[in-house]
């Protein structure tokens, strides 16, 4: 993958495929931390205890399309490649969350990339689920909840060619004032 | 700054107009969005169909993801579905043959088959 970004697309399939109504996706910037965290956070039927063990490795999946999955793998092995760190905690019937720590100034570390565009594409494609996206850049932030979204559209969808238009300019406004 | 009272003026003009996605009879389209899609450049492929159709006010199209299905190596893949047609896989796409396949397949219901999976394999 050629940025965080697509590592964040790729994690909230997971969160679809395990039936998530809630997904939040938390990006955190410090500089003085040297640290960007990405928390990724469901709702969805989580994983039991013998799975969560096993995730890490490439050749564990609940595909059946083929025997291996290598999302979880290469986004681990992206944020330690900086000198930082990979957890998964998830509890059946709760949900999961995955936490990314990346070295920010590390030589290694992937660009942030198209977030906006991520999102968008997430808020089009999964409309029953509600998204909580939230970047902070040092003291810096923009939020979007989808639940406030939807209760101005009310059943108008983010796929009606003008509502789709504005949610792309509010994405890109918004991330493009957090790095002014 | 795009504000939410511009969302709900947008969302008054449209609610007169009956939303055709949700029907039966909407062309459907979906982008493979798992590890290998994503990989081989799947977004901005997705990206490229959702602003071809807005461009375009295409009403009775709705684009969604899906997982992996099945092909990593042609990823990647878009398949479109009309109704009544059988199922077109497209392969190797890209956003400029993306928006070839929204004029071309969806807007002047001609399959453009030199994208096709039985053109690639």
């Amino acid at each position: 993958m050629r940025e965080i970004a697509l590592h964040i697309l790729d994690i909230v399939q997971n969160s679809i495929v395990a039936n998530a109504t809630r997904i939040e996706v938390i990006i955190t910037e410090e500089s003085d931390a040297d640290k960007l965290t990405v928390v990724i956070r469901d709702n969805g039927c989580g994983m039991s205890k013998e799975f969560l063990e096993k995730v890490i490795d490439p050749f564990t999946t609940k595909r059946t399309t083929r025997k291996v999955g290598l999302g979880i793998p290469l986004y681990k092995m992206a944020a330690e490649n900086t000198g930082g760190s990979f957890d998964i905690q998830s509890e059946e019937g709760k949900g999961t969350v995955v936490t990314a720590v990346f070295g920010y100034s590390h030589i290694d570390r992937q660009p942030l990339g198209d977030i906006a565009g991520t999102m968008l594409g997430l808020f089009t494609s999964y409309e029953e689920v509600d998204f909580l996206f939230r970047h902070k850049v040092n003291e810096k932030k923009f939020e979007v909840d989808t639940t406030q979204l939807k209760n101005v559209l009310g059943d108008v969808s983010f796929q009606v060619p003008e509502v789709y238009m504005w949610l792309s300019e509010y994405l890109k406004e918004g991330e493009e004032e957090l790095n002014q | 700054m795009k504000s939410l009272a511009e969302l709900e003026a947008i969302r008054n003009k449209a609610k007169g107009s009956v939303n055709l996605r949700k029907d039966d009879h909407a062309v459907r389209v979906v982008v493979g969005m798992a590890t290998c899609g994503i990989a081989a450049g799947a977004r901005p492929v997705m990206a490229a169909i959702m602003e071809e159709v807005a461009k375009r006010n295409l009403e009775h199209v709705a684009v969604t993801q899906t997982g992996c299905i099945g092909v990593c190596r042609l990823e990647p893949i878009v398949e479109v579905m009309v109704p009544g047609e059988e199922k077109v896989t497209y392969v190797k796409v890209d956003p400029k043959k993306a928006a070839e396949i929204v004029s071309e397949h969806i807007v002047n219901g001609r399959i453009v088959t030199k994208y096709t999976i039985g053109a690639a394999e």
